[in-house]
């Protein structure tokens, strides 16, 4: 039996948002009966803005629940920020996954990938990859596109990591060297050119992450002086907050929003954070 | 474990219980009677005893000569012997056939076989997973040296005309083995008058402990060791004897035998009520397998359009354990080699739960599955995107 989490679980035993978006904006149809699981994420957008998401899925429990992450993640989001996530912010929303069952997560961000596709009017990209990339795993119809992606977004290494999270690999078997190879590529490549960290951060790890910040670093803080703090919002960089208890009503919070919370969080997040008090 | 929920195990074909007479018979042997049956000391003498009292018992339940009966350390163990036994008495002869709805324990096998430069060839079966009988006589020929095709399938309970087909062997002058873990304690085998060579048999299918088995070795038949070492079991496995378990296994065999009939009739009363019921009372579900040839204790249904793992933890939120052919449940990202081979197609190889029974069971217990199952199926193809009502 797997160790799943009990957000996992709960996801999967009370899933939130099943069926289907009634006229919906965007629909996004991936995964097959032949690969064991399949998602279909439809989505009602409004000025840019995700208003509503359901999904309908065939799989395992780490799917459903993986769907049902999902639509609670994008619900509220605009186009680009939505565009951002990646598997790993579904995987943290449910605590953990197993490995074996990462591409789980992955298909989630398919689903939702294809849905931004289709609502733009393009094809779907889920096959734009495919047609554009080269087949490497034909038990999976995987290409090395997808393969390039997974591996960079999840840091794998191994060939065997990678069958965890898209399943190439996980058939025949005779693909793992080919995947292999490409892997040794993806990482000679990067190490010529190492990332800035923070940037490439989806919206939804930058919440998690700024709420880590305020609870870890902030909070305890102000509650030395019997305030609080808690987060309002994110847009962009931009951050709003309300101050709580004593802060709230001290007359220098200004301050308090400057050197405390502002400085910490452009130490521990991003250096661009501006922060704005909610009244 | 900390579970005070009621256990409904309907996983008889993964494991069993052990019998609590069985237990009784072997727990002297992990406590007072510790001696080493080859010792020369009465103490070991005593012991070995038992062993032969076991050894008796295990030939009798399958119609066997005692001298015919090798312990081993499981079922694949067996497996194992037997077919390197084979290879290594007939090393003119390249080449062994199975089928392809065959356990791991003998499917991988043959592919370490093949990359050590042998031939395999895997006997195709027909949609209710029956061996092809002309395609499987046409594999057969003077340069096999083992064909080995198992008495009953673990995951659809199949029988298998094992008989027959070692008749045909023997025609080609090939020895044949056959993997009757699943089918030993649950029908009547009697290897007396058989053309059957070797035969592995499990000791934790039939209510004895996980890690014993044995293999029949017919009389007459040459067989190499698999194990190098000491001389027990007549020089044909070495290693000194899992005595609690060999006597646990022989006390097993002799229950098996007085509950035959029980099998037979009631347990395969519990499996067709329920069988006969989730099939009534829910939409696009099957049977996958032979009805007319299969184990009383087992049925493998096929739940379209959803998928086995979620169905595997609805239920086991009830207490209910079962198993899936299901490909998320193992890790391995494809079905059931046995549905694949079957061409069960993949909207219900994806979806197929395997209950089997063991004379545990009681019909209260079907009659709670039966209540449960549909609105746990229900539940799932709500959600599921193929689902159309
Ligand atoms: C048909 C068959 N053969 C072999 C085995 C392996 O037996 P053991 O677990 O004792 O090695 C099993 C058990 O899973 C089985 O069902
Ligand atoms: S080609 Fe990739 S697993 Fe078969």
């Amino acid at each position: 039996m797997w160790d799943y989490t009990n957000k996992v679980m709960d996801h999967f035993l009370d899933p939130k948002n099943v069926g289907e978006v009634e006229n919906a904006d965007a629909v996004g149809d991936v995964g097959n009966m032949t690969c064991g699981d399949a998602l279909r994420l439809s989505l009602k957008i409004e000025d840019n803005v995700i208003v509503d998401a359901k999904f309908k899925t065939f799989g395992c429990a780490s799917a459903i629940a993986s769907s049902s992450a999902l639509t609670e993640i994008v619900k509220g989001m605009t186009i680009e920020e939505a565009e951002k996530i990646t598997n790993q912010d579904i995987v943290k929303i449910l605590g953990d996954l197993p490995e074996e069952k990462m591409h789980c997560s992955v298909m989630g961000m398919e689903a939702l990938q294809a849905a931004i596709a289709d609502y733009r009017g393009e094809e779907a990209s889920d096959d734009d990859d495919d047609h554009e990339g080269r087949i490497v795993c034909t038990c999976f119809g995987v290409t090395d596109v997808k393969i390039r992606k997974v591996a960079k977004e999840n840091k794998l290494h191994d060939a065997e990591e990678v069958t965890n999270y898209c399943k190439a690999g996980g058939g025949c078997g005779g693909c793992l060297d080919d995947i292999q190879s490409i892997l040794d590529g993806v990482w000679r490549e990067e190490s010529k050119t190492p990332v800035s960290t923070g940037k490439e951060m989806s919206i939804v790890q930058k919440v998690m992450k700024i709420q880590e910040v305020l609870d870890k670093e902030i909070t305890p803080l102000l509650e030395q002086d019997g305030g609080g703090i808690e987060l309002i919002d994110v847009v962009g960089d931009v951050v709003k907050v309300k101050l709580r208890g004593r802060c709230a009503v001290c007359p220098t919070s200004h301050i308090t929003m400057q050197h405390t919370v502002q400085d910490k969080l452009r130490e521990f997040v991003l250096p661009s954070i501006e922060v704005e008090e909610v009244k | 474990m900390s579970n005070d929920k009621k256990i409904i195990y309907v996983d008889n074909n993964a494991t069993t219980a052990v019998d609590p007479l069985v237990f009784e018979a072997m727990k002297p042997f992990l406590t007072e009677m510790y001696a080493n049956p080859s010792s020369i000391h009465t103490f070991g003498g005593q012991v070995a005893k038992y062993i032969e009292v076991a050894r008796e018992s295990v030939a009798s339940l399958i119609g066997a000569n005692p001298k015919e009966i090798i312990f081993t350390s499981c079922g694949t163990e067996s497996d194992s012997s037997a077919i390197y036994s084979a290879l290594h008495l007939c090393p003119k002869k390249k080449k062994v056939v199975v089928s392809k709805v065959e356990h791991p324990a003998i499917i991988a096998l043959g592919q370490e076989l093949v990359r050590r430069g042998y031939k395999v060839e895997e006997a195709p079966v027909d949609s209710h997973g029956r061996i092809d009988m002309e395609r499987l006589e046409e594999l057969i020929d003077d340069d096999t040296a083992v064909v080995s095709i198992m008495w009953a399938n673990n995951e659809t309970g199949n029988i298998y005309p094992v008989e027959k087909i070692a008749k045909i062997a023997k025609k080609h002058g090939a020895l044949f083995h056959t993997d009757a873990v699943q089918a030993v304690g649950k029908i009547d085998i009697n290897l007396a008058e058989s053309d059957i060579d070797m035969l592995s048999l499990s000791g934790h299918k039939l209510h004895a402990p996980k890690g014993v088995g044995a293999l029949y070795v017919k009389r007459g038949v040459r067989f190499r060791p698999f194990l190098a070492g000491g001389h027990q079991e007549r020089s044909r496995r070495a290693g000194t004897e899992n005595v609690p378990s060999i006597v646990a296994l022989g006390k097993a065999c002799e229950l098996a035998r007085t509950y035959m009939k029980y099998e037979n009739t009631h347990i395969k009363a519990l499996r067709d009520k329920l069988e006969k019921n989730l099939l009534a009372n829910i939409k696009s579900t099957k049977v996958n397998g032979d009805i007319e040839n299969r184990l009383p204790n087992t049925t493998n249904i096929s739940f379209e359009f959803i998928e086995g793992e979620s169905i595997l933890i609805l239920l086991d939120r009830l207490g209910i354990c079962a198993s899936s052919g299901s490909a998320c449940t193992t890790g391995s990202l494809e079905p059931s080699h046995v549905l694949r081979a079957m061409g069960v197609p993949y909207t219900a190889a994806h979806g197929a739960i395997r209950f089997s029974f063991s004379r545990y069971n009681t019909e209260a217990e079907v009659d709670y599955i039966i209540e449960q199952m549909p609105a746990i199926i229900e539940r799932l193809r709500a959600i599921s995107p193929f689902w159309e009502g």
